[in-house]
């Protein structure tokens, strides 16, 4: 498992430098915006990445309610905290590129505003993991992550239902790539996703690796109690989350 | 400030979350190792 897990993380950085070339080098600047343009590269497969994992979340979660599986849980809560990362950059990038275009940082328009509604009912959720620790945590941060998703597709068809200052997607929105962007954004897509994964997976490992802890400090302290013949405590390591 | 500017901050600050995000989980892997070998688990 070790040895697969560093070959695709080998793999995936392989991808990421030779997308950050495509992006810099490789693509050709655009005409109207310039150099600025190729934040681009960075900020459609942040976003991308970031839908994949909530959707994933969402998947873990029903599956979580359905079956109670501790691996769908962990799953969960590891897409949650991953898809937030992206979420940000997607929030920082968005207006970094929107400051010398539209000449400025933020606007409350639809697009803008969902993805920030979106950010903020995964950092609740991140927040409800972190800070509640009743047997009912995982069904309601479950339950919680189901409403969340519907964000998702609001976030995405926004800017088809409604006028918004965030520009329409050029691919399947009635404009064209020139196909050397078009490789430079394909392989930034393929890289962020993998990037994405990758870093999931290590997170669903931690949060694996933290039950084990916790499961073994009950033991010990049942082990404690059962030898001065006292009740037990079951200290939670909070600090290892 | 001029565009470029704008390009490299958008790549900058990426990579930026990306290293801090990382680390954090880096060192609660270790920490969590830690733990376990106190334990006496590893």
């Amino acid at each position: 498992m070790n040895k697969l897990f560093s070959f695709l993380a080998t793999l995936t950085a392989f991808l990421l430098v030779y997308g950050l070339y495509q992006a810099l080098v490789a693509a050709p600047t655009e005409r109207t915006m310039g150099d600025v343009q190729r934040i681009f590269y960075y900020h459609v497969p942040s976003a991308w990445t970031a839908f994949c994992l909530f959707f994933t979340n969402l998947i873990a979660s029903i599956v979580y309610l359905v079956r109670r599986n501790i691996k769908a849980d962990a799953l969960a809560v590891a897409s949650a905290e991953v898809g937030v990362v992206f979420c940000t950059i997607v929030l920082v990038t968005g207006p970094i590129w929107a400051r010398p275009v539209w000449g400025i940082w933020w606007t409350w328009d639809l697009r803008l505003t969902t993805t920030l509604v979106l950010w903020l009912i995964y950092v609740s959720y991140l927040v409800l993991r972190r800070f509640s620790d009743t047997a009912q945590t995982p069904i309601l941060a479950a339950v919680l992550a189901v409403f969340g998703a519907l964000d998702v597709p609001l976030v995405y068809f926004s800017i088809w239902f409604f006028r918004t200052q965030h520009p329409r997607p050029v691919m399947g929105g009635g404009g064209s790539l020139d196909p050397r962007m078009l490789h430079a954004f394909l392989i930034n897509l393929l890289a962020f996703s993998c990037f994405g994964a990758m870093v999931c997976w290590a997170r669903v490992r931690l949060e694996l690796l933290r039950r084990e802890v916790e499961e073994a400090h009950a033991m010990e302290s049942l082990a404690g109690a059962d030898a001065a013949g006292a009740k037990p405590s079951l200290p939670l390591n909070r600090s290892s989350r | 400030m001029n565009a470029i500017k704008f390009l490299y901050a958008a790549y900058i600050a990426t990579w930026l979350i990306h290293a801090f995000y990382l680390g954090t989980l880096a060192r609660r892997f270790k920490r969590l190792h830690r733990q376990l070998k106190e334990l006496g688990k590893e």
